[in-house]
């Protein structure tokens, strides 16, 4: 299955792409299409999730049909529309700073 | 014609300033990593359009690039700085221990003879090596695994490793220094380290004279004598003559001795520069007035240097990294503020002027000679 992931600005700058970009995994979840990113865009290798541990940059989220999954397991299937490619899978910085 | 490149680390990007060898007329290009902080760039003095540098992010975290074109183009290369086996415990701020964590990488050296090889600075404190241009990085564990390494306590910006000197006389001999630990030396090529530190006195720690533990902002060399360095420690200015197995005090009339930057001419092996700032409290100038100080004595005997430099209303900062030297005749002396502004001289000193006035402000500056 084909699935759309919308990375953040500068991580679409990194890896010069244009817009959202598409990845095929046989199951969709968070794990199985970060790897397929990781693999398609390998600089974006640690700047996604931890290099060793696989977990999530602290000021990084994910969300897709305007839920906040990243707190879900890494191994739960994401939603239907994402799994149909209907809805990407968002990639979000967080609003940080001041 | 020669020429001279000058290589520009912001908060918020990189930006590479050219010029022909009058150094009159300048040309800016950048950002580049808009967005990104660059702490860190450095070309290869074997390959000049083999240029390296640190892009990090509080969101993204660490990115290494590489340019092959002198700086026209780049392309990331590898990231994984993994701390050799168990990565063990440094001293937190209140004394607790703390797990060595990977933040960033603060300082980038390349090999003086190989521009695929490269060592890495990072923070929490240790040295990394990579021999096929960036791509992969091995830690050098013998230093962080010094017996005092437990020990290590974080400076107030990080317990970064920042300053790296290889020695052009012998292969096998390396610099580090590290906030706030101190200085320490390789004679086998970075398997064991010995601190060089004796000498130094930091009012501020529970033992002043202590073999570690100081908080060393930056050193320099010249390159035709190794075994002389300069320090500017956070107080105190100092060097050393026996390659710092001892140090003394070159402070003499500086008016603050507080500073982060200190370079070495390139043809006068005795002139050294430094930018003091008022203090660990308030780091801008004294009274506003902006002053790179010149000793021609190694020390000691210092000037103020102000020709072109603000001399009121000036409260930026000059970071460790950001003064280098080019080697034209006459030496070439850049330095970049917290203000954003990047001044150079072409008379070693004597008067300076803005090359670009409103960067983000400037983490490093370092500077290619072009033949």
């Amino acid at each position: 299955m084909m699935v759309r992931v919308v990375l953040p600005p500068h991580l679409r700058t990194l890896a010069k792409v244009k817009g959202e970009l598409t990845v095929e995994v046989s199951a969709a979840t968070q794990r199985s299409v970060l790897d397929a990113v990781e693999e398609q865009y390998p600089m974006l290798c640690g700047t996604i999730r931890d290099h060793a541990t696989k977990e999530r940059r602290a000021f990084l989220r994910f969300f897709a049909c305007q839920e906040d999954l990243s707190h879900e397991s890494i191994d739960t299937p994401l939603p239907q529309e994402v799994a149909e490619g209907r809805e990407p899978l968002l990639v979000i910085g967080a609003v940080a700073g001041g | 014609m020669s020429g001279v490149r000058v290589l520009v680390g912001t908060r918020k990007g990189a930006f590479v300033l050219t010029s022909d060898g009058k150094r009159e007329d300048w040309k800016v290009e950048g950002p580049h990593f808009a967005g990104w902080e660059i702490y860190h760039m450095k070309g290869s003095p074997v390959d000049p359009n083999r240029i390296y540098a640190s892009q990090t992010s509080g969101w993204f975290g660490q990115v290494v690039q590489r340019s092959d074109d002198g700086g026209a183009t780049w392309n990331p290369v590898g990231n994984k700085f993994a701390y050799e086996g168990d990565a063990g415990t440094h001293q937190w701020y209140d004394g607790t221990p703390h797990p060595w964590e990977f933040k960033r990488a603060w300082h980038l050296e390349p090999s003086l003879s190989d521009p695929d090889t490269i060592f890495a600075g990072v923070e929490d404190a240790a040295l990394f090596r990579s021999a096929d241009g960036g791509q992969n990085w091995q830690e050098l564990p013998g230093l962080r695994k010094h017996g005092s390494g437990p020990h290590w306590q974080p400076g107030a910006g990080g317990m970064c490793l920042h300053t790296i000197l290889l020695d052009p006389s012998d292969a096998k001999r390396m610099y580090i220094a590290i906030s706030a630990a101190g200085a320490f030396r390789t004679d086998d090529g970075g398997e064991t380290w010995k601190p060089i530190n004796q000498g130094l006195r930091s009012e501020f720690i529970p033992d002043p004279t202590a073999e570690v533990g100081h908080c060393v902002h930056h050193i320099a060399m010249h390159p035709s004598r190794p075994g002389t360095l300069f320090m500017q420690k956070h107080w105190d200015v100092m060097r050393s003559d026996n390659a710092g197995d001892h140090w003394t005090e070159v402070s003499g009339n500086l008016p603050t001795d507080f500073g982060f930057v200190i370079d070495v001419h390139a043809h006068e092996p005795e002139t050294i520069y430094v930018v003091p700032i008022k203090s660990d409290g308030e780091h801008f100038p004294l009274d506003g007035k902006l002053q790179v100080y010149r000793s021609r004595s190694g020390g000691n005997e210092w000037e103020p240097l102000t020709k072109g430099l603000p001399q009121e209303n000036c409260y930026v900062n000059v970071l460790r990294d950001a003064m280098a030297v080019d080697s034209l005749d006459k030496c070439g002396i850049y330095f970049g503020t917290t203000g954003g502004q990047v001044y150079a001289s072409s008379d070693a000193g004597d008067s300076w002027k803005p090359i670009v006035r409103d960067l983000p402000a400037v983490l490093s500056v370092e500077v290619q000679t072009l033949p």
